[in-house]
């Protein structure tokens, strides 16, 4: 294997790696700060990617002047979306399934069978693509042998400046010491003053928003289909409980250690085998370390 | 991390009346199935039915492991899946035998291998797999069904649960395990039919599977076999393996400081439901004709909870209701409007969770509760 080769090698597993972690941090956040496990994840990146495309749509209509910025208003507008979705989805569902877990599961599956066919059949049972904007067309090259397309390199940039701004957001701001606040220790939170009910929404919600940003971003690299969710669903799941629940560093860790193995694995064999080996790996893996990767040490009631 | 549905434990109070109630429910149930559906229904509805009570093995089993044990597994269909090709191998062994039997050494000498699975012909496999030879035998194929996915399911589990990896951690093993099995049978289409499963079986021993009356036969023995399920699983409930199992669901770490070993009790429960989505998945394979991957992946595993689900995770008998009633609304559904059918079982997802966490069993016993409260 070439050096060239190898350089590009790493550089689809870097930019699965981006996928992986914006995939990931949304569920991360419900999941490791709430407990939460919602399995119509994949759905709101679906309904991300939707909205992406129909404000593709409405500029091509209606501003084919400013479609050059089209697609940051949809990572925008993507976000708003789920965002008001997820909230809607904590008051309405969520908040009746706190201590039954296992039964959140099952209630949010039903609910991604409903989006499913929802998309199939409001928007399109066939997959739709997304027009690239000129200037994520072609690709850097950085040699004569390598070649890296720019949208990719687009997604590890806004990879980097969402998992940042979250982070910002959950150690820098007065609602992420709220949201922290809650997770550790509920009723004293409540005690301070602070409307845990609200900063659950809020959580949750803003859980959702991520993986309307991740479906947007998705947009440039696939075409959406109704079942797209479904098909990464499990994924990131692993993902989260590979690198260990309740720590967006070791989420963001494993999304990378998994993005390069599925990329390595990916030259020896084919990718579905590629993916299952993976998934065992990981089962494997979780046998020695239960709590993930990356855990604290901690003990818990 | 037990889950708080506030439930009565029902072995524990296993009063004369309670007793009197579960006879007669598991008679009524086997009076349905066995006297009534078979003379109400002509051999294609009853041919549904049977695919339904294969389904509601697995259901059974979830009630165990799920109503009483705590543990949701959404990688049943691993189970049934492995049940079924297997069953599957060994129908197909027969059918290449037999076309090569019958159609002369010409067209087996041109599609290589003599008595080679079609599939495996078109796919250029030319030797059969050697882990396909011990199939060609059908007590091989009975043992293999009975003990393989009981065996891999403890030794899964047990490693598990001895690292208490439980609750929605051991949910996404189960629902990683059962994406695995989908993916590997998918990508191995040579030695597993692909996508397309493994199907055009002929006989069973023998025994023509396409007439009336072996599918009546085939009926009758899938209905005997569920019972069979339900009443073990009772009797599992009623021991003292039952009552520490509910323990564990309510309260673990007291049952572990009492000096019981958790994890061996959740294994052995969750190899008892392997071992019945087992039997179904094999039953399954024989009636409808097919061992497909979309009985394996993780849509087909999460739908068998909602089975349990609906017809009360803490019901045995309720769980086979629940197979049926969720199987004929499929059917009805699929022959009307088909489109509608992912609402209906979303909602039914939801709303069973949300307002029927104990499913119609549940119900009944709660007006059963309520009446008798009046009367007294």
């Amino acid at each position: 294997m070439n050096f060239d080769l190898m350089a590009m090698q790493a550089f689809t597993g870097l930019s699965l790696f981006t996928i992986l972690t914006l995939m990931a941090l949304g569920l991360a956040i419900v999941f490791g700060l709430m407990g939460v496990i919602n399995m119509a994840h994949g759905e709101l990146m679906a309904m991300g990617a939707y909205t992406t495309y129909f404000t593709a749509m409405f500029f091509a209509k209606f501003l084919p002047g400013l479609f050059g910025i089209y697609f940051l208003v949809g990572i925008v507008l993507a976000f708003c979306v789920t965002f008001a979705f997820g909230w809607a989805l904590e008051r309405g569902l969520i908040r009746f399934l706190y201590k039954r877990p296992l039964d959140t599961m099952l209630a949010t599956w039903g609910l991604s069978l409903i989006l499913q066919q929802l998309f199939r059949q409001f928007i399109n049972a066939k997959e739709v693509e997304v027009p690239t904007v000129s200037w994520l067309q072609g690709a850097w090259a950085v040699t004569e042998g390598i070649a890296l397309p720019l949208s990719r390199i687009f997604i590890i940039a806004l990879a980097v400046v969402t998992a940042a701004t979250v982070y910002l957001f959950l150690y820098r701001t007065r609602w992420g010491l709220r949201i922290r606040a809650v997770t550790q220790n509920r009723p004293m939170a409540g005690a301070a003053g602070i409307n845990t009910e609200r900063v659950d929404a809020f959580t949750f919600a803003l859980g959702c928003g991520l993986a309307g940003i991740a479906g947007s971003s998705f947009t440039m690299l696939a075409s959406t289909g109704p079942t797209t969710g479904q098909a990464y669903i499990v994924d990131t799941f692993i993902v989260v409980v590979f690198g260990g629940v309740e720590s967006l560093l070791g989420t963001i860790a494993s999304a990378f250690m998994i993005g390069q193995m599925q990329s390595w694995f990916e030259y020896t064999m084919s990718g579905s085998m590629a993916r299952a080996s993976i998934l065992l790996l990981v089962i494997v893996v979780l046998y020695f370390r239960p709590n993930g990767l990356f855990a604290s040490k901690v003990r818990r009631a | 991390m037990s889950e708080t549905v506030s439930v009565p434990v029902a072995s524990g109070a296993s009063s004369r009346r309670g007793n009197w109630w579960g006879v007669a429910s598991f008679g009524l149930l086997a009076a349905l199935m066995l006297v009534v559906f078979p003379l109400a229904m002509d051999v294609f509805r009853l041919g549904l039915a049977a695919k339904y009570l294969c389904l509601g093995f697995c259901a059974v089993g979830i009630v165990l492991i799920w109503g009483y044990g705590g543990i949701l597994s959404l990688g049943q269909g691993v189970f049934f899946g492995l049940g079924s090709y297997m069953m599957a191998m060994f129908l197909k062994l027969e059918a290449a035998a037999n076309a090569d039997s019958s159609s002369g050494t010409a067209l087996s000498a041109f599609f290589g291998q003599e008595g080679l699975p079609d599939f495996m012909s078109w796919n250029s496999v030319e030797k059969l797999p050697w882990w396909w030879e011990p199939f060609h035998h059908v007590w091989f194929t009975v043992a293999a069904i009975l003990v393989i996915p009981p065996l891999l399911a403890f030794v899964l589990s047990y490693a598990n649960f001895r690292k208490r990896v439980g609750g929605v951690y051991f949910s996404i093993v189960t629902l990683a395990l059962s994406a695995i099995m989908a993916i590997v049978i998918i990508g191995q289409q040579g030695y597993t039919g692909g996508v397309n499963g493994i199907t055009d079986f002929k006989t069973f021993l023998g025994h023509d599977l396409d007439n009336d009356r072996s599918k009546v036969t085939m009926y009758m023995i899938t209905a005997g076999l569920l019972l069979l399920c339900v009443a073990i699983g009772a009797f599992i409930l009623r021991s003292r393996l039952g009552r520490v199992l509910v323990a564990i669901r309510d309260r673990e770490d007291r049952v572990r400081f009492s000096g019981y070993d958790p994890a061996l009790f959740k294994a052995f429960i969750f190899a008892v439901a392997a071992l019945f989505s087992s039997i179904g998945g094999a039953m399954f394979t024989i009636q409808v004709g097919l061992a497909s991957p979309s009985l394996v992946g993780i849509v087909p595993s999460v739908e068998m909870v909602i089975y349990a689900a609906v017809g009360g995770r803490l019901s045995l008998v309720g769980a086979v209701y629940g197979a049926l009633i969720v199987g004929w609304a499929k059917t009805f559904f699929s022959e009307n409007f088909v489109e509608y059918w992912p609402y209906f079982i979303g909602l039914l997802f939801v709303v069973v969770v949300m307002f029927l966490p104990t499913g119609l069993a549940g119900l009944l016993d709660r007006l059963r509760g309520r009446a008798a409260g009046g009367g007294a």
